[in-house]
């Protein structure tokens, strides 16, 4: 009985945390679907009357919204590549490598993690400003390439990784790189995904430091661009029209993640490797 | 090819300081033989083989192949084969992937092959012509160690002999100079590791690959190897064919490790060359020192007789312990010694029973205090 019991409340539980999760999804859904008066009502609507399906050929019009997801493509895409190649280099040395330092090192990393990104933020604005990078790509890729998360889990991966393996390869003739490439990365490569994804993530949904770099319309990545486009000079905002963009937004991660969840679900089960 | 080590020292620096895995190890291995390194864990056995390998530099003396010093030598250059206890296959690649891994993947064994195609550069090597030999390499050990059926499968889908044979063949596909097995039958189960056993020996015999293998299983070296080097805390005991090495140990750990029941060991002393175990006289008229000594007999060297025909050496049976083909028979002397002693099954002897013992010439060995062998006869 007890267990039945443990089972429902468990449920229960899980019930109440999917909706927790799929509320704002579905008021965005259905706000982007709502008239401008709709949008407004007190108390609000559920659903719209009539599904207004312009809304969202109004939200890439109104602004320059293909500017802004253009912008977070190109940072997106930079940061994940570059921030992927720092990963895989560094957890490799941090897991195999021996070099003087190694601890300390792989220390500093982790305590990084243990840092407030918003504790940084002033101290990389004015290193940024005195670089003279304002309103530039590089101060938008580059603070996001080193991951120390992704650092410690793809190391743990690794050193995971029998180190017979490593020895073998060596008696087979194979260099570190060359390890890395034919042995490392296939096996490891569910946890790199999943890092790969993370960082899309965290770059995708990056809010603070973008707004304080750029005041350039033109650099405004879509976190930003969406807070003010839709904004009038007035202070009235057009929600429906930033549910709208909002969705558009949202959907390609949504599909990245459908797509690859094998991959990161694999990368977290799996807690062996036997050779 | 013949391997020589010439006063070879490992150290390893550690937190806890500075650690002689092996010390001053000098030691020549025929071409072409099946030698075994034995020894608990820990005695610098493994060490030894990952110098010949390349993986350890040497702190200190040199290592040769042949006439040819490979000290400073990288392993891909050393050109050695090595089969690992778990196995180290890549579990990502197919079987064929595995064996052709280094072929294919290291830049000394391509250039090798290559001149080989070519006839020492005269003919061009087209990359079909290359890839045709690589598989037919890849086939060609696949037969000698009968694993062609499972070319395409993940080394996950095969049991761990299988397995064992893959590791075996990506080894020797690379047609090393030297083979070097580390402990590669102690994951398999027992049935399944004297088979293999058997197959090393044969696919060694076959292909006349100079083999090292390490092992802490002594039945497994005295079985497989044809000289074995016993190894503890770095230092080598003893190098010789294993029969010999049994049956003349050089020290007191060497009798002491080998030997499927254990030795028996008396505490005994020398008194004007008569060596005596309490009151009982054992041997006599030998060149030894008078002062405490260790006598160690084997116990297949031990017979049981009649009371009366044991020339004064009697023990009392305490115990019969059966195991498939022979039985131990386990007794005191008079003076409260323990000792053992092998019977073929169906004596009629009991616990109780008083037997007389006869020891056979050349079985008593005695040793000093510091554990080296001083007689036996």
């Amino acid at each position: 009985m007890s267990i039945r019991i443990l089972k429902i409340i468990n449920y229960l539980l899980l019930i109440l945390i999917v909706i927790s999760v799929l509320v704002p999804f579905f008021w965005m859904l259905s706000t982007a679907l709502k008239s401008e008066n709709e949008a407004l009502m007190s108390p609000p609507q559920l659903l719209p009357a009539t599904p207004h399906f312009e809304n969202f050929v109004l939200a890439l019009t109104v602004a320059p919204f293909l500017r802004y997801f253009l912008n977070t493509l190109i940072v997106s895409v930079s940061v994940v590549l570059l921030s992927t190649i720092v990963t895989v280099l560094a957890s490799f040395a941090f897991a195999r490598l021996e070099f003087r330092g190694k601890n300390a090192l792989f220390f500093i990393v982790l305590a990084s993690m243990m840092i407030p990104q918003e504790m940084l933020i002033i101290t990389n604005f004015m290193t940024v400003a005195k670089l003279g990078w304002m309103n530039s790509y590089q101060a938008l890729i580059l603070p996001y390439c080193v991951n120390a998360f992704n650092i410690f889990l793809l190391r743990q991966t690794i050193l995971q990784i029998p180190e017979d393996l490593y020895t073998a390869a060596r008696i087979d003739g194979l260099g570190n790189f060359r390890y890395l490439r034919k042995v490392v990365l296939p096996i490891a490569k569910p946890t790199i995904l999943t890092t790969m994804l993370l960082s899309l993530i965290w770059i995708w949904n990056t809010y603070a430091w973008p707004n304080l770099i750029t005041t350039n319309d033109d650099l405004r990545m879509i976190s930003n661009g969406l807070k003010y486009a839709f904004t009038q000079t007035s202070g009235f905002v057009r929600y429906e029209l930033q549910m709208a963009a909002a969705t558009l937004v949202t959907v390609p991660l949504i599909i990245i993640f459908v797509c690859l969840r094998k991959y990161i679900f694999a990368g977290m089960s799996k807690a062996g490797l036997k050779g | 090819m013949q391997v020589r080590f010439d006063a070879v020292t490992k150290q390893f620096q550690t937190k806890k300081g500075c650690i002689t895995a092996v010390d001053h190890l000098s030691l020549t291995i025929g071409s072409g033989k099946l030698i075994g390194f034995l020894g608990p864990s820990g005695c610098g056995k493994t060490t030894s083989l990952f110098m010949i390998s390349g993986i350890h530099p040497l702190t200190e003396g040199r290592i040769l192949f042949d006439e040819t010093d490979v000290t400073a030598l990288s392993p891909e250059k050393r050109g050695v084969g090595m089969v690992f206890q778990n196995y180290a296959l890549y579990p990502h690649l197919s079987v064929r992937e595995n064996i052709e891994f280094p072929l294919v993947n290291s830049r000394e064994m391509k250039k090798r092959l290559m001149e080989e195609l070519s006839d020492g550069g005269k003919r061009s090597v087209s990359r079909k012509r290359f890839k045709d030999s690589v598989a037919e390499r890849v086939h060609e050990v696949a037969r000698l160690v009968e694993i062609s059926e499972y070319l395409d499968r993940k080394p996950s889908e095969l049991s761990g002999g299988q397995q064992q044979r893959v590791a075996i063949a990506r080894a020797i596909v690379k047609r090393p100079s030297i083979l070097l097995l580390d402990e590669p039958l102690s994951n398999l189960d027992a049935r399944l590791r004297v088979q293999t056993r058997e197959e090393i020996r044969s696919i060694q015999r076959r292909t006349g690959i100079t083999t090292v293998f390490v092992t802490h299983d002594q039945e497994e070296a005295l079985n497989l190897c044809d000289e074995i080097a016993i190894m503890k805390n770095g230092v080598l005991q003893q190098y010789g064919a294993p029969q010999d090495v049994y049956d003349n140990p050089a020290n007191l750990f060497v009798a002491e490790f080998l030997g499927g029941t254990k030795i028996n060991l008396f505490e005994a002393r020398a008194e004007a060359g008569i060596v005596f175990i309490g009151d009982l006289k054992i041997r006599g008229d030998i060149p030894v020192a008078d002062g405490r000594v260790t006598l160690g007999i084997r116990p297949e060297n031990l017979l049981s007789c009649a009371p009366e025909d044991g020339g004064g050496l009697t023990a009392r049976v305490e115990r019969l312990i059966r195991l498939g083909g022979v039985t131990t028979v386990e007794a005191v002397l008079p003076g409260g010694e323990s000792l053992r002693l092998m019977k073929e099954n169906g004596s009629t002897l009991k616990p109780g029973d008083t037997i007389g013992l006869k020891i056979l010439p050349g079985a008593v060995c005695l040793f000093a205090e510091g554990g080296e062998k001083i007689w036996q006869g």
